[in-house]
């Protein structure tokens, strides 16, 4: 028994110090004819799945347009695209793993997974604000005061509140979604009075709420942070595909069009639009893309 | 595999605060503990309870045991996590109703502790019951012949050699709470499945993380599968069914 044990650990450790080297993605796209997109079945409207199930969305458009560039370079026919629905527990690993290509959902860049994988130039700006029902009058963060405030488990938010609350000696109790729809339900159920998430989730989630009229977001921004396309570490060839087709997208304005589409137009699969102007932030970002983390979004005063 | 290992990053200080990754996990591992032992408690008396009544020959009171059995054991845990958090709470008077969601103190926990404890309930119930009712008959009318009353004969008779029989699927019962008690995750109760889940996101991590936890649990089964071992071997009446 304690030799299995040990056997079994020593095992794990030796994966641990194996670095492996493989192969290019263009290399591998190149020999399969196929590549694997990494999708989230709802972050609407960056990726998220219409009434026929089909993957849609802002990021889905824009990585259609690296897959035709892909096709070009590789002077390919045909390109299959297999879809592969991710979660934020499971993208980084499966990104990591080889078994997804490159994910066009909702990630975050920040420092700590920049370790792990590369990041596109960004393409989507967030800030992490709060949702509050109309009639409670919250207009800031510091109303909260000893009030419950939801929150999705496994996001940057949970850290974000505790760091706020820290930093402003204000205590909020904090309640814990499992998910987006579970933490919107327990602003809409009145278990807590606020919900703090990316504006753009939670403009997403009162668009398709009972009663859209009823919620705003308010309040003070938490956070930044930069939203982008991610795909392996040290594979430049792919990489630097990547980069020039978001680069040459944002400036010939094919962006600017795929914002419009997404978030000021009307979107399946019910039709209602999110009337989500486009920051200033993300305006200034597209003028000379980069994929900077969200650290340098938010440099503490 | 171009995964970025790290296994010291259970030493690192966490984003945005002062206490180290393993500092999470030893707390998300205690309210794991405290979770599931405060369930066991609720489902031990419960569950006791429920199955002796099961064999009585009140058709009434057997008929009310069955229906309990019944509703806990045939809806999924987390359904009923989720039951629990959101609905139960809207059926209340309005205030009672406010109340509940958002003053009662440590609310999520008693929640988790209510509904794991339930659960398991209905399933130690149905063990009893069925401890009871492998004993041979002639053991209630030795009990009634030295002129018993029923509570007496269950007592000082079944009851005795009833939970030494089943010892071994109590056993799995109680190591199951300490596995069953991951699902409370889900309505915010801040244990081992919620921190991995956390610390998965701060740390990017995600092996090293899983890794953890999955020893963490193992931890808590095999103790828990220690302690009854334990009792079963000091409890064991020589000669009996589960006597070697």
């Amino acid at each position: 028994m304690k030799r299995n044990v040990l056997v079994l650990v020593a095992s794990i450790a030796a994966i641990g110090l194996t670095q492996s080297v493989s192969a290019g993605t263009l290399e591998k796209i190149q020999e399969s004819g196929s590549i694997t997109m990494g999708i989230r079945e709802s972050s609407k409207p960056l990726s998220y799945l219409d009434g026929d199930q089909k993957p849609v969305g802002y990021h889905i458009d824009i990585c259609n347009g690296i897959v035709e560039a892909v096709k070009t370079k590789l002077k390919l026919k045909a390109i299959k695209v297999v879809h592969q629905a991710v979660t934020s527990q499971n993208r980084i690993p499966l990104v990591t793993n080889g078994t997804v290509d490159i994910e066009c959902g909702s990630t975050t860049n920040n420092a700590t997974r920049q370790n792990q994988v590369a990041f596109a130039p960004t393409t989507f700006v967030t800030n992490v604000r709060m949702a509050v029902k109309k009639a409670s009058g919250i207009k800031s963060l510091s109303q909260l005061n000893g009030k419950p405030v939801a929150t999705t488990t496994g996001t940057t938010s949970v850290q974000l509140m505790r760091a706020h609350e820290k930093g402003q000696g204000v205590d909020f109790k904090e309640v814990y979604g499992k998910d987006h729809a579970d933490s919107f339900l327990i602003l809409e159920t009145d278990r807590a009075v606020a919900f703090v998430m990316d504006d753009n989730l939670l403009a997403g989630l009162i668009v398709g709420s009972k009663a859209p009229a009823d919620y705003e977001i308010v309040g003070e921004v938490l956070n930044i942070e930069p939203i982008a396309i991610m795909m392996r570490k040290d594979d430049p060839q792919f990489q630097g595909l990547v980069n020039a087709v978001v680069r040459d997208m944002a400036k010939s304005g094919e962006i600017d069009k795929l914002y419009k589409k997404w978030f000021m137009s009307p979107i399946p699969p019910k039709g209602e639009n999110l009337n989500f102007p486009m920051s200033e932030k993300l305006k200034e970002v597209l003028k000379s893309p980069n994929d900077n983390p969200a650290e340098q979004y938010n440099v503490k005063k | 595999m171009d995964y970025h290992w790290n296994w010291g990053i259970f030493f690192v200080q966490v984003q945005n605060g002062d206490e180290t990754y393993l500092d999470w996990l030893i707390n998300g591992f205690g309210w794991t503990v405290a979770v599931s032992v405060s369930a066991w408690i609720i489902a031990l008396s419960l569950g006791s309870v429920i199955g002796t009544l099961r064999t009585t020959t009140r058709p009434w009171v057997v008929m009310l045991g069955n229906t309990w059995v019944e509703c806990f054991r045939n809806v999924p845990l987390l359904v009923q996590m989720l039951l629990w958090f959101f609905v139960v709470p809207e059926l209340l008077p309005k205030d009672l109703s406010m109340w509940v969601k958002q003053d009662m103190p440590a609310k999520e926990f008693i929640t988790a502790t209510l509904c794991l404890g339930l659960f398991t309930s209905a399933r130690i119930a149905e063990q009893v019951r069925a401890g009871i009712q492998s004993l041979p008959r002639g053991q209630h009318y030795a009990g009634m012949a030295m002129g018993f009353t029923t509570p007496q004969t269950y007592r000082y008779v079944l009851l005795p050699m009833a939970f030494r029989i089943i010892i071994p699927p109590l056993t799995s019962e109680f190591m199951s709470v300490f596995k069953n008690s991951s699902v409370a995750f889900a309505i915010s109760v801040l244990e081992l499945t919620f921190v991995s889940r956390q610390m998965q996101e701060d740390s990017e991590q995600g092996i090293e993380t899983y890794v953890a936890v999955t020893a963490l649990y193992f931890l808590c089964a095999f103790i828990a599968n220690r302690v009854m071992s334990f009792i079963d071997k000091r409890t064991r009446v020589p000669g009996y069914v589960s006597a070697k």
